[in-house]
């Protein structure tokens, strides 16, 4: 992935982000990403994100998993090997519905945590670069990108004014790619590109 | 805006001046120290209570099912007890992580995830029984529905005890999927103050490259809530179909349709009494009292009260139905569970799960972590029994009386029982140690509507009167 300049800004109340992030969408620079240390209810809609469409994913792995288990135990029971079990009828809807109703849970919690990780880009062995340790204790971090090496002052003297705590601008790649977590990337330390 | 505002007469969830970091710094700790020695001693006692476990495992493998005291007559004993014993205590787990969010419960986040790992560790122990009654247990893949070369001979669907199988296997796989997109957060943070390599390495890995962007977060929530729709009709299901292998039968004091509704209510009250029992320890020896409070653990002794009284009023219908059924069967099968032979286990049942629980009406004993403690251990006897007493004293005296018999456990059998003992309190030991035991960024979530030192601040707030409040709330930005 691509290797880029940001500028990073900290702040230590979900209070003082919320109108920092309504500044930072009308300041005209590029906005990178918000990192959090846990979930702040309202920050995507102020930051113009639309809601995720993973519940409709949801539904469609369920309703897989309800028409696997039915077609497949009708399909057993009724063509490939019927057995009669007591004079009970061969296609026992009834007693299906048990099996049914797992099917659709399995399928559709699978699917979603696989779809989610896809989304999010999670899986044992990634990694992303993180611009401030603390993103993940107590500090809420915007991280805008740096398109015009000449604005990069400008960017970061804009930021101060948003109540950030701590400013910051680093070279980082972007993205995600595989590696260990104990090992330092060669960029990170080398925060001023000359 | 979010307002943060939470009424006076709840009481706060999270105690002292906390504050994030202080939050990532209370939870953290335990695992960045060196285990106390404490630890280790439970911690081989485990493991050598697993290694007997395995040892009685292996006997009966090696013998054959008939070193069990299970007979023609009594075909289930200790291990389907023990399975649905097992299965019981997993289902507090999902319930307050599930039912609890969308209940929108604020105390459930201080205890989710310790009640989340011992429903997965319960799980875990409750599925080795079913499979090593089958006897031949290199031959329990029989179970799952695998094209085979014995002719196209598939698993019989209409069968309670497949229905289990799935189950089983899917409260399992949700539960872990539940749990664990829960954890990838917390690895994260316990990953980002790592100071060793080692703990940066592991929890690197084991937090899958989590970096919190509100994008991911937005997903997580909504994942969460989907998640926690499908896990509150799957842990009824799960109970109601564990049920359904004794009511779909026509075996005297199995055949009632009071089962799934009855066998839920005492999941939840068997699950909450574990959790009691693990968290009254948990919350002392990491030192968490100010996250697991007294107001969490009287909240499941109110859990436990209602769902103990529903078991009662559940044991008391079985016993008129019996009687106004006019079936001789059935009058007799009750008659012989509450005065014959296995007398003593039935009223060991009434006095634990009927009777003690009724304490809990009194607000001082739910408060009582010594009380809490003792009676989440008796309740937890009590619920065994209550398996016990649905097995066994419905098979001893079948229709045939020349086959009448009494039932007995052999070591083996208690051997294998209190291995799973052993492997329940392996996993929870690494569990405690080596995980975060309360979710820190949930807590972190409520920390400003509930924790204490936020809600004093709203004191002023909760003096204005509706006007100045609303005036105040509009213009906080």
């Amino acid at each position: 992935m691509a290797v880029k300049k940001f500028a990073v800004a900290c702040y230590d109340d979900e209070a003082v982000l919320f109108p920092a992030v309504d500044k930072v969408r009308n300041s005209g620079y590029k906005l990178h990403d918000v990192y959090t240390p846990f979930p702040v209810h309202g920050l995507d809609v102020a930051l113009g994100q639309k809601e995720t469409d993973l519940h409709i994913a949801g539904f469609c792995y369920g309703i897989t998993g309800t028409a696997t288990a039915l077609g497949f135990m009708s399909w057993i029971f009724t063509k490939d090997w019927s057995i009669n079990y007591g004079g009970k009828p061969f296609f026992a809807l009834p007693a299906f519905i048990p099996i049914t109703f797992e099917l659709t849970v399995m399928f559709a919690a699978v699917g979603m945590v696989l779809t989610y990780c896809y989304l999010n880009q999670i899986m044992p062995g990634v990694k992303k670069h993180i611009f401030h340790p603390r993103q993940t204790d107590d500090l809420f971090v915007i991280v805008m990108e740096i398109t015009d090496p000449a604005s990069e002052g400008e960017i970061v003297d804009f930021l101060k004014t948003t109540g950030a705590i701590e400013t910051d601008v680093q070279v980082a790649e972007e993205g995600w790619w595989y590696g260990w977590w104990h090992k330092e990337e060669k960029y990170q330390n080398q925060k001023q590109l000359a | 805006m979010h307002l943060k505002y939470e009424s006076f007469v709840r009481e706060p969830l999270i105690n002292g001046n906390k504050t994030y970091a202080q939050v990532t710094e209370d939870i953290c700790r335990p695992i960045e120290q060196k285990p106390t020695r404490l630890w280790y001693m439970g911690f081989i006692f485990s493991l050598l209570l697993l290694g007997f476990g395995a040892f009685s495992v292996t006997w009966e493998v090696y013998w054959g099912i008939g070193t069990w005291g299970i007979n023609r007559t009594v075909g289930w004993g200790w291990d389907i007890t023990n399975f649905v014993w097992w299965v019981g205590i997993g289902h507090a787990g999902t319930l307050i992580s599930a039912i609890l969010l969308l209940f929108r419960q604020g105390w459930r986040t201080g205890v989710n995830r310790a009640a989340e790992a011992m429903t997965i560790f319960a799980v875990m122990c409750a599925g080795q029984f079913p499979i090593f009654h089958m006897g031949r247990v290199w031959n329990a893949f029989y179970v799952l529905p695998l094209p085979n070369t014995r002719g196209a001979l598939w698993p019989n669907f209409n069968s309670a005890l497949l229905w289990d199988v799935f189950a089983i296997s899917t409260y399992f796989t949700v539960s872990l999927l539940f749990w664990y997109s829960g954890l990838v957060p917390d690895f994260a943070t316990i990953r980002d103050r790592a100071k060793t390599k080692l703990r940066k390495k592991l929890y690197g890995v084991a937090s899958f490259g989590w970096t919190g962007t509100a994008k991911n977060w937005q997903r997580f929530e909504a994942l969460s809530l989907v998640l926690a729709g499908l896990s509150t009709p799957l842990v009824l299901s799960v109970h109601t179909i564990v049920s359904f292998d004794f009511a779909t039968s026509v075996i005297p004091g199995w055949h009632a349709t009071i089962f799934p509704p009855y066998f839920v209510a005492g999941a939840v009250f068997s699950g909450f009494a574990m959790v009691n029992t693990l968290l009254v320890l948990v919350r002392k020896i990491f030192r968490l009292e100010d996250y697991i409070t007294i107001g969490h653990i009287e909240a499941m002794n109110k859990v436990i009260v209602l769902t103990g009284s529903i078991v009662g009023v559940a044991y008391l219908t079985e016993l008129f139905m019996a009687w106004y059924s006019q079936v001789v069967y059935e009058q007799e099968a009750f008659k012989w569970r509450v005065l014959g032979p296995y007398w003593w286990s039935y009223w060991a049942m009434m006095a634990c799960n009927v009777v003690s629980p009724q304490f809990f009406w009194f607000k001082k004993l739910r408060r009582n972590i010594v009380f809490t403690f003792l009676l989440s251990i008796v309740v937890n006897i009590g619920m065994w029994f209550e398996r016990f007493v649905i097995i066994v004293t419905s098979l001893y005296r079948d229709y045939l009386p020349s086959s009448w018999t009494y039932y007995s456990p052999t070591w083996t059998e208690m051997g294998f029982y209190i291995g799973t003992f052993g492997l329940f309190f392996t996993c929870f030991f690494l569990f405690a140690k080596y995980f975060p035991v309360v979710a820190i960024a949930e807590i972190k979530f409520t920390l400003k509507t509930s924790g204490d030192n936020y809600k004093r601040e709203m004191q002023a707030l909760d003096e204005k009167t509706v006007e100045e409040f609303i005036h105040v709330a509009e213009h906080a930005h």
